[in-house]
């Protein structure tokens, strides 16, 4: 057993983790200024941006993908403009990969932090306010620390689902190994081979994780609801 | 000096009425609101707090806060407010709740100890009572001196032993900072304990100002006694007629006689008074 897995090739998942942890950093930042907007404000586009935000669930992997593919293209402005400026190929790289899981996993990031946000009492934050605290220390030293459970669900869900993807991966990436055959993409490959043995080993690997982690979450928010006492 | 004068809009949810309040509040006066709910108290609040748009001028010692081109954002505007439901910092503890306002650790020591908090400085308000959430939450209002301090019922969902104390302690915090206060309040006890003056809103407007004692008392004329209560339930028993009157949080029977029997109605508010001359008072 343990001759098998130091027999493995790793590097499909090594990539698969370092897809989702450099997505979840940049969707970490992106989307925290997005869901504190979309959670404060009373404007006619927010159902418009909420929509849109949302649509990575319902749409295909396929369709997502192939309009990304289509759009970092030679074929398109943007590709070109990239291609010619900066020297660098939007399409079939690791760079292709993070653009695209960002789409693919915005709503998993957006949507719990929104929630968190909704959730806080406003008095406390205005109460923030009448202390003479500007929004941004409000955000920081008040709304982000209070909503630790919703932060943590929607980093470790973005990780977990960037983990996860495989559709719009093949579709923009293909699968170059080292550079865009993540560990979906090599599993699906093991099965084509009829390599099963490998597949099992894979795939198991693929679900411990992924339970440890969900487990982790469903842990330390339980914790957090019945904690008392502040460090 | 503080010259308020208001208007706004208020979305009611039977129907839309005006706020429109024109006060002056003296320095250092402590100033109780009362009426029914939706008059539009909280309202007025916010928006002394900046918390809410409104029409009009509103000007503190001089300062502008509100005029027709600029409203002065909550930040600069230097209140305490203490909101119905504490709205404490979660994340934090009981003594950095107050260090987040101002990073004053004598002040914020010495107000900890008027209110009997040292002892739980370091616990989270998460834990606390809502009698110590009430208190620290005060405290966390004085921690930047302000110029007016705000109370939205500061103290409806206490008992009304906790609320005795506390009415102790808001009392002393406002002879030693000297502080002018506005405290939105329903228990006529506790106006007439603390305030110097009592406005009562109806529908937006101010229909009574003046000292708790000329606002509140509701004896007119020779009566000694006179408590407005709910009836609620006329009995017959054999002649007589018993009123069952719900007064504060007691019931008492009163004798009343046919014709005035027919007359009343259940649920009706009544007036219930008395002419003796040497009512005994016993505990």
């Amino acid at each position: 057993m343990l001759d098998i897995l130091q027999n493995i090739n790793y590097t499909p998942f090594i990539l698969s983790f370092k897809l989702a942890g450099l997505t979840t950093l940049i969707l970490f930042i992106l989307a925290l200024p997005l869901s504190w907007y979309l959670s404060q404000t009373h404007s006619k586009i927010k159902p418009v941006l909420e929509a849109i935000t949302a649509l990575p669930i319902v749409l295909p992997p396929s369709v997502l993908g192939f309009y990304i593919l289509y759009t970092l293209s030679y074929n398109s402005s943007i590709g070109a403009f990239f291609h010619e400026y900066f020297g660098i190929d939007l399409v079939f790289n690791f760079h292709s990969l993070v653009i695209a899981s960002c789409f693919y996993s915005l709503p998993f990031m957006v949507q719990p932090l929104q929630s968190g946000f909704e959730s806080i009492n406003k008095n406390m934050l205005e109460a923030s306010y009448i202390s003479g605290k500007s929004k941004i220390v409000t955000i920081l030293k008040v709304a982000i620390p209070n909503i630790k459970p919703a932060l943590l669900t929607a980093i470790i869900v973005t990780f977990s689902h960037t983990v996860g993807e495989f559709g719009v991966v093949l579709m923009v990436g293909g699968s170059i190994p080292g550079e865009t055959k993540v560990a979906s993409v090599a599993i699906y490959e093991m099965v084509e081979i009829m390599d099963y043995s490998s597949a099992h080993i894979y795939s198991g690997l693929m679900l411990i994780m992924s339970f440890l982690t969900l487990l982790s979450v469903y842990i330390f928010n339980h914790k957090q609801k019945f904690s008392g006492f502040i460090k | 000096m503080i010259k308020i004068q208001i208007h706004k809009n208020l979305h009611g949810i039977n129907k839309d009425t005006d706020l429109d309040v024109n006060i002056e509040i003296k320095s250092g006066e402590f100033l109780a609101i009362s009426g029914k709910s939706g008059s539009g108290k909280t309202t007025l609040l916010r928006i002394l707090a900046g918390l809410e748009k409104a029409k009009g001028k509103i000007e503190v010692n001089g300062e502008i806060w509100l005029d027709e081109k600029n409203s002065l954002i909550p930040q600069k505007r230097g209140i305490g407010f203490v909101f119905q439901d504490y709205a404490l910092f979660e994340n934090m503890s009981v003594l950095q709740n107050l260090l987040f306002v101002k990073k004053d650790i004598n002040l914020a020591s010495h107000l900890l100890q008027i209110t009997e908090l040292s002892a739980l400085k370091n616990r989270s308000t998460k834990t606390l009572s809502g009698g110590q959430k009430q208190r620290v939450s005060l405290c966390r209002a004085m921690m930047n001196r302000p110029k007016l301090l705000l109370l939205d019922e500061p103290l409806s969902a206490l008992d009304s032993e906790m609320r005795a104390k506390l009415q102790t302690e808001i009392l002393s915090l406002h002879k030693e900072f000297k502080t002018t206060t506005i405290m939105v309040s329903h228990d006529p006890s506790e106006i007439y304990k603390l305030s110097s003056r009592v406005l009562i809103l109806d529908n937006g407007k101010i229909i009574k100002d003046g000292t708790a004692k000329k606002v509140l008392l509701k004896t007119s004329g020779s009566q000694k006694f006179s408590f407005s209560g709910e009836l609620l339930e006329i009995k017959k028993v054999d002649v007589i007629f018993i009123a069952i009157v719900s007064i504060g949080q007691q019931l008492v029977e009163v004798v009343i006689n046919e014709s005035e029997a027919k007359c009343l109605k259940i649920g009706q508010t009544v007036n219930l008074s008395t002419k003796a001359f040497s009512p005994s008072i016993s505990y």
